[in-house]
């Protein structure tokens, strides 16, 4: 287009073909990203299109027979609720049926699979010591790995006495394990501690006979299911450690997330933390030591005391009783040694992928389900609005823009084609970001949404209003164009700011406060006054600059939208149609 | 259409102008008439709620041949309520409907099975929980709070504390109004409703900041001449932006009065008639508003102050003197409104000439009363 030719009045914005070679690069851009993610609409909400509508059924929880009422029903709803749609922005539904069934409708596109897992799953969440632990499954495996399983360290958790006997990861060197002995002993916990330590290379076997000396039922039940678990059996990790309370200790699995990948199984000491200490979680990416995705957790100020304490304990046991282990629906997920008293926050690190860190984190701040649940059915279901609402809506809506469009040439003559390119531009950006976001954040589009869309039209049109009347406003001062325009724009953009300011600190407040549709409305209320805001700068005020120079415009056309005659102005020259004017009507 | 432009024209030099101001007692009249009647709406009928806010009855069906907006048909005309209706995977329908209790979703029951062709032991019925949990209820209320105070403060901030206030009356002014007319009409309140009204508050703080704009603009030293009071200018800053406000009110509406009146109203669409019902009514409470309302409430406040008055006063006197030396310098031109406009356009440039003192004429059209 053209290129700047001297730019004598243009001050602000010296080279107005830049800053629209900038938004068209960028809209080429977006674009060509759309179309490369394949993602070529906006991804719709349930009420447009339809998706999948999944039944849960509560059960009650071992021991807990009078779980299922309705306010524990009801904080589910909350909990799952704010799991499916973490950012509020993915118009999934979730709602009690009968006394004890959950239906949680998700629209079509989203990931049915991950959504399901992210409602079914109850994440509760336990930091507890680990008291032992081995590697399960191998049954012929080569490294020594002495079974932990003393007596004493199974009692109530009392961790003040290091007195457990110490297993040794598989790659414990013999020095370590001497040393542990000795501080055993010197903790004088029960003979058979250090002789369980004693590195034998029939894991499981080994436990039986040195436990055997000072142990109450339940710790021999305990032993017995430790020796006993095979971790690389799904079902088996499935059901370890089921049933039992977070105060008491218990079997559990884990994978080890380092190296090879394998099962390890735990002995763990009753739940210190629970999930219910953290105040918030988030999923982060390490950049540091290249570990990849973690979650990052921040306690209240209760868990924080309480995971000071654990860690200031742990800190003096030896391995691998100075680990505790993140259990989340009774598997082991991390199990980090601790060197020192930690508090306020904590990190869980592993092969995480950016999903499952996110998901864990979502899990971990909207907290633990009061209940359990299982699928009862999982169907879909169509728009709950009909179609012919939808086709109603889109022609009504087009009806209603191309009167925009009419109304705009009519009254702005040749200025409208600014007003409606600009108001192309605006939408062509909002229809792409909408499309990029619906996989990138889970944004679907509902039939509010494209509502507010529609007043959007508005306030975008109405920054170009306000610039364009103060343009004529300053033609009338009898102004040619182009200072015109250079003078205008200050003004305008004064109030275009002051006014989107407010609109945004809406959307942002909205988005931030609330949860839900709410925060879905706020988010396409914030997009597009940003957006509003972006078309006005970096658009219509360079096209208009450039156009002003067009003679076209600057001789004030009677097709332009700027004769200074027809706006009525107070020209410099004496007019010469006046006299032609009838001057009849009077009044006031 | 250059009736505007040259409406915009003549406002710009200030050759006709609405007494916006001087009037208001009027339109705060109307406005608290209005405001009455929605708040008794209100409170006599109440307002609907949606199966989305109080839950309702879920009726789950065997396969039927019916189609969706068939089966919603019936589902309303069963029950009285709106319903939501939506077909499921095996081929059956899944409809809700709000505001049933027990005994009346067996008759409900009967009714639906003959409709849809359907055995009625093969309909299950059940009652469902809200899926717009209070939860989500209570977290919009505060928002709505945070958002208020925050709003109060930046325009405290970015104006004066008085606009700040009159832009919150006139916001609580058009929400009250929306909310009304939804309870006279006896539309159900959905989700989409609750959103419409979000959208208005956000759009009605917008109009109301952009004629501030302007008035703050306009009011820049307005002590340190004396010819206008406070309530002329601010007359003035609202005729100065009038072009803008009919103008923005006419591209919001239109597209929104698309909805309502062809989707909606011909086109027979449900959910769509609630929000394009709650948008037009909010809008256009809105744009008068922030006209009608909002300026003249920061005029009357700002009157108040000692300075103000003291100006008001020495305009008076030099008005009264400039009276008795035959000279009338009575702001206003008061007697022509909108409406007498259409009448001159029969003759479009009619613009220039009635009035011979134009230096006055433009003169209005600058408060601090500097010329270049």
């Amino acid at each position: 287009m053209a290129a700047p030719k001297k730019g004598r009045n243009a001050s602000a914005q010296s080279r107005p073909g830049r800053s629209l070679a900038l938004i068209l690069i960028a809209i080429a851009a977006l674009t060509g990203g759309m179309f490369a993610s394949g993602q070529t609409t906006p991804r719709l909400g349930i009420d447009l299109a339809g998706g999948t509508s999944i039944t849960l059924t509560a059960q009650n929880e071992p021991g807990q027979p009078n779980a299922i009422n309705k306010t524990n029903m009801d904080t589910a709803v909350d909990i799952m609720n704010r799991r499916v749609n973490g950012l509020g922005v993915s118009e999934a539904e979730v709602q009690t049926q009968g006394a004890d069934n959950i239906i949680v409708n998700i629209p079509r596109g989203t990931n049915s699979k991950q959504a399901r897992e992210q409602v079914g799953t109850t994440a509760k969440l336990y930091f507890r010591p680990v008291l032992a632990t081995d590697v399960s499954g191998g049954k012929a495996s080569a490294t020594p790995s002495p079974s932990a399983s003393s007596s004493s360290s199974a009692k109530a958790g009392d961790k003040a006495s290091p007195s457990s006997s110490p297993s040794a990861k598989p790659s414990a060197s013999a020095t370590t394990q001497g040393r542990a002995v000795t501080d055993a002993l010197k903790a004088g916990s029960s003979p058979s501690a250090s002789a369980s330590s004693t590195p034998s290379a029939s894991a499981s076997s080994s436990a039986s006979p040195s436990a055997s000396a000072s142990v109450d039922p339940a710790t021999a039940k305990l032993q017995a299911e430790y020796a006993a678990i095979d971790c690389t059996d799904k079902a088996v990790r499935a059901k370890a450690g089921t049933g039992t309370k977070p105060t008491e200790p218990t079997v559990a699995c884990g994978q080890d997330k380092n190296s090879s990948g394998q099962w390890q199984k735990y002995i763990l000491g009753p739940a210190e933390v629970a999930g219910t200490d953290i105040k918030k979680a988030g999923a982060v990416f390490d950049t540091q030591s290249a570990a990849g995705w973690k979650v990052t957790m921040d306690f209240t100020s209760g868990g924080s005391k309480k995971f000071a304490a654990i860690t200031g304990k742990l800190a003096q046991n030896q391995p691998p009783q100075n680990q505790f282990a993140i259990v989340l629906d009774g598997q082991v997920v991390s199990d980090p040694s601790v060197a020192q008293s930690l508090s306020g926050s904590a990190e869980i690190s592993g092969s995480f992928t950016q999903t499952e860190a996110q998901d864990l984190a979502n899990m971990l701040k909207y907290g633990a389900l009061p209940l359990t649940f299982h699928e009862s059915s999982v169907t879909t279901v169509t728009a709950a609005l009909g179609g012919e609402q939808l086709h109603a809506g889109l022609i009504a809506g087009a009806i209603g823009l191309a009167l925009v469009v009419l109304y705009l040439v009519i009254y702005y003559r040749g200025l409208s084609v600014i007003a409606i390119a600009s108001l192309g531009v605006s939408a062509i950006l909002t229809y792409v970001l909408m499309s990029l976001l619906g996989p990138a954040i889970g944004f679907a589009l509902n039939l509010p949404a494209v509502c507010g869309a529609i007043v959007a039209i508005g306030i975008t049109a109405d920054s170009f209003i306000v610039f364009f009347e103060r343009i004529r406003d300053e033609i009338r001062e009898g102004r040619s164009l182009r200072p015109a325009v250079e003078r205008a724009w200050p003004r305008a953009r004064r109030t275009i700011l002051v006014s989107d300011f407010v609109s945004f600190l809406a959307a942002a407040v909205l988005f931030i406060v609330t949860v839900g549709k709410v925060q879905g409305f706020a988010f396409t209320l914030g997009l597009t006054t940003v957006l509003d805001v972006v078309v006005v700068f970096f658009f219509t005020k360079p096209l208009m600059t450039i156009m002003a120079r067009r003679k076209f415009f600057a001789e004030g056309h009677r097709w332009s939208g700027l004769d200074p005659k027809r706006l009525g102005a107070k020209p410099p020259l004496r007019r010469t149609r006046r006299a032609s004017a009838p001057v009849d009507t009077k009044e006031a | 259409m250059s009736k505007l432009g040259t409406l915009g024209a003549r406002l710009h030099r200030g050759e006709i102008g609405y007494d916006f101001v001087g009037k208001r007692k009027i339109w705060y009249g109307i406005s608290i008439l209005i405001t009455i009647t929605a708040i008794l709406g209100l409170t006599v009928r109440g307002l609907n709620m949606g199966i989305e806010f109080q839950g309702g009855a879920v009726f789950t069906t065997g396969k039927s041949p019916v189609s969706v907006s068939q089966a919603e048909t019936y589902a309303e005309e069963a029950s009285g309520h709106d319903a939501v209706v939506q077909k499921l995977g095996n081929g059956g329908l899944r409809i809700q409907i709000a505001g049933i209790d027990t005994d009346k979703s067996d008759t409900i029951k009967e009714k639906l099975a003959t409709d849809l062709k359907v055995d009625s032991e093969k309909i299950n019925a059940d009652l469902v929980g809200p899926s717009w949990g209070d939860q989500i209820a209570n977290k919009a209320w505060e928002g709505l709070a945070i958002f208020m105070v925050l709003v109060v403060i930046y325009l405290a901030i970015a104006f004066e504390w008085r606009m700040a206030i009159a832009a919150l009356v006139a916001l609580i002014h058009d929400i009250t109004i929306t909310v009304g007319i939804y309870a006279l009409v006896g539309f159900e309140v959905t989700p989409g409703t609750v959103i419409g009204l979000l959208t208005i508050l956000g759009y009605s703080l917008y109009d109301t900041v952009v004629v501030f704009d302007s008035l703050k603009e306009q009011t820049k030293g307005i002590t340190k001449q004396t010819r206008w009071t406070y309530s002329d200018v601010a007359d003035r800053s609202i005729n100065s932006t009038l072009v803008r406000s009919i103008n923005t009110t006419v591209v919001a509406l239109l597209p929104v009065a698309g909805l309502l009146f062809i989707g909606g109203g011909v086109l027979g669409a449900g959910m769509l008639n609630d929000i394009s019902l709650s948008l037009f009514v909010g809008l256009a409470a809105g744009a008068y508003s922030s006209i009608f309302i909002a300026t003249p409430l920061v005029a009357d406040l700002k009157e108040r102050e000692p300075e103000m008055k003291a100006l008001r006063k020495r305009v008076l006197a030099k008005r009264a003197q400039a009276a008795a030396t035959g000279e009338s310098l009575e702001p206003g031109a008061t007697g022509s409104s909108y409406e007498d406009d259409d009448l001159e356009d029969a003759a479009p440039a009619v613009v220039g000439p009635r009035h011979q003192p134009a230096s006055r004429a433009r003169g209005r059209g600058r408060p601090s009363g500097k010329r270049r």
